[in-house]
């Protein structure tokens, strides 16, 4: 077996001379989980077809299981794709469906009823075996797909946006379903979505993908807490961003200008004086307070309060602060703050715990 | 609203008039004609009989009613064998084009088929386009017998219905989901197999409209056979127009009419029962 199932290096694909991926070097391990995250358009699903063996690229290897794919046809790779729209065939039964593949290898007759009944039971649709796809709910034709494909047991499961035509309910038991199958089977999932949350919940690793480049590689909580840069940091969550000037560096200690007021905060990366940086704060690190709750506001903002949106377990703020600059604030229901209660134009007082923040260099 | 209600009201029952008064009334005409008696003083005449049916069983009818299916499966089958590749390509071009060659499909509707006929004569006679070009070429010596053989009457008739195969063919195949042959690919069929199992039952609609479409025309452009043919190879068609308008026994021109449209009923009812039965199988054969 070789050390990756699937290895990508150096690839590049160009349609008519334009450039949908760029130098893409990607080595995916035997039973993970991993995503390929991004806006439309960032090349995501061109990886996955081109390891499905629909694309070629324009330059670079790709292996699948230690074995340069490059000149196997689709019918040749052993990888198998869950479609977007699903692809069920509409004239077979749902059994038929799921034996297509089967029957496509030669394989007995006895020993298909036995996996095609095997696979339809995983997926709790085995007393669907003679429906027609058109018979089916989405999410029931959602798992024939899978189905069909996990049936051949495949080396890598491709999943494209599987679930982005489901409502919302449904989204969120399917990608449960997903894990868990995922784990059982211990086959390699690769699974393309937009959805970062999606992406952060099911994912062993997650590669987050903008235009083409792969700009960050890292499980969820790394590329959600460390961005490694700008673009990864704004499309996974929210984020509000102070760009401001290095004004010193010493002790692992960093000193800008945030709103007008000199602050330290730690940085094992050194930073000369000059560097342009931006501190970054998800919306959940922040804390507002009353005027009456503080004394000390030495590390504080003023800010006035603009927007209050209720959405059950939080309540989010927009909070303007002198500068003008708008902040977003995420404030959770507890024990100490149960009433939550703003109103617009209350004056405030913003904070967040030294070490929160995250400090990029600006590349621009 | 009420304005609306009267409109509605007006054009569905002009539609149900027309449809009522050309289709439906005078198709129990000809049904009705069928049973009567032509002779050469009048048109139809009491009694009632089955004669005309009787007649059409007599062996000179049947070895024309065959010959006529013989032809029109021949002409159908060429016609599919030429309009499938032509349809496949047509529905996966760029628009741009796509418009262009359906355009040039049409072209030769705005001229009648009789004309066109003749001019197919012009094409393949001894002494036509085609063996000058092929004698000229060296590809062969002698000119090609074609004008008057029933491979002139298949060119003419395959010439003139191929549109009929291949717009509702290529209104069937544009509308298959691309998606369902990689679905096929990506689950290890070759495209030959994903062409039997996939593509073709999914076409499977068009390929019978189209069939439906050149089947029954085959069997009755009278005018095909009589320039291409010679007049040696009598169709249905020609049955029927001969019975109306030489033989002056409209009542069996009728009943031959009624038996062909019974006979093309009974091969949809086939048809529609066998892909009842085939619904829940598609295994491999």
């Amino acid at each position: 077996m070789a050390d990756y199932v699937i290895e990508l290096k150096n690839i590049c694909k160009r349609f008519h001379e334009q450039r949908v991926l760029n130098n893409i070097n990607l080595q995916i391990k035997h039973g993970e989980f991993l995503t390929l995250l991004g806006p439309s358009g960032c090349g995501k699903t061109t990886i996955l077809r081109m390891i499905s063996g629909f694309e070629e690229q324009s330059e670079g290897e790709l292996y699948i299981d230690g074995q340069d794919a490059t000149d196997l046809k689709a019918d040749e790779r052993n990888v198998h794709t869950v479609f977007q729209s699903y692809a069920l065939f509409p004239h077979m039964t749902v059994f038929e469906n799921v034996a297509f593949g089967l029957r496509c290898k030669k394989i007995a007759e006895a020993e298909i009823q036995e996996r095609v009944i095997e696979a339809l039971n995983i997926v709790k649709l085995a007393d669907f075996a003679k429906r027609k796809p058109a018979q089916l709910s989405g999410g029931q034709q959602q798992r024939v797909a899978i189905a069909r494909a996990i049936v051949n047991r495949p080396l890598v499961l491709l999943l494209d946006e599987p679930l982005s035509s489901l409502d919302y309910r449904l989204r969120k038991s399917m990608q449960l379903e997903l894990k868990q199958l995922q784990r059982k089977l211990g086959i390699t999932f690769i699974f393309v979505t937009h959805d970062q949350e999606e992406a952060l919940s099911m994912s062993d690793r997650v590669v987050v993908l903008h235009d083409g480049e792969i700009q960050q590689i890292g499980t969820p909580r790394q590329v959600y807490e460390k961005p490694s840069n700008l673009v990864v940091a704004q499309f996974i969550g929210e984020v509000n961003i102070f760009p401001t000037t290095v004004l010193g560096y010493e002790n692992n200690q960093i000193t800008v200008k945030i709103e007008g007021e000199k602050h330290q905060y730690k940085s094992t990366k050194p930073y000369a004086t000059n560097d342009k940086v931006n501190i970054l704060l998800r919306p959940e690190d922040i804390r507002v307070y009353d005027t009456k709750e503080v004394r000390d506001t030495t590390e504080m903002f003023a800010g006035v309060v603009e927007e209050v949106i209720y959405k059950g377990t939080t309540v989010d703020l927009m909070v303007r602060l002198d500068s003008g600059k708008v902040l977003r604030a995420m404030e959770f229901f507890d024990e100490d703050d149960d009433s939550l209660v703003y109103t617009l134009g209350e004056k405030v007082w913003v904070h967040w715990i030294a070490g929160w923040e995250v400090i990029l260099p600006n590349e621009a | 609203m009420k304005r609306n209600n009267t409109f509605k009201l007006v054009t569905i029952s002009a539609i149900w008039l027309w449809l009522g008064f050309f289709v439906l009334l005078s198709f129990c005409m000809i049904i009705v004609a069928s049973f009567l008696t032509s002779n050469n003083d009048t048109v139809f005449a009491l009694p009632l009989t089955l004669h005309n049916y009787i007649q059409t069983f007599s062996p000179i009818y049947l070895k024309i009613f065959l010959k006529s299916f013989y032809l029109a499966i021949l002409c159908v089958i060429f016609c599919l064998i030429l309009a499938y590749p032509f349809a496949s390509i047509l529905a996966k071009l760029n628009p741009k084009y796509k418009d262009f060659l359906l355009l040039l499909l049409m072209i030769p509707f705005w001229t009648s088929s009789l004309i066109r006929s003749y001019a197919i004569i012009a094409i393949i006679k001894t002494k036509g386009i085609l063996n000058t070009v092929l004698i000229g070429l060296g590809i062969i010596h002698h000119p090609l017998q074609l004008l008057f053989t029933n491979t002139a009457v298949i060119i003419g008739l395959v010439y003139n219905l191929l549109p009929f195969m291949i717009l509702p063919l290529y209104a069937n195949i544009e509308k298959l989901d691309p998606k369902l042959v990689e679905a096929a690919r990506d689950l290890g069929a070759n495209w030959l197999t994903t062409f039997r199992r996939v593509t073709l039952p999914l076409s499977m609609p068009g390929i019978i409209s189209g069939t439906i479409l050149v089947m029954l025309p085959a069997m009755t452009l009278f005018y095909i056979p009589d320039l291409l043919g010679g007049a040696k190879s009598l169709l249905i068609g020609n049955l029927i127009e001969y019975q109306f308008f030489i033989g002056h026994n409209w009542a069996q021109g009728c009943a031959v009419s009624i038996l062909l449209t019974l006979v093309m009923g009974l091969m949809l009812f086939v048809y529609w029962r066998s892909s009842e039965g085939r619904q829940d199988q598609g295994a491999f054969k």
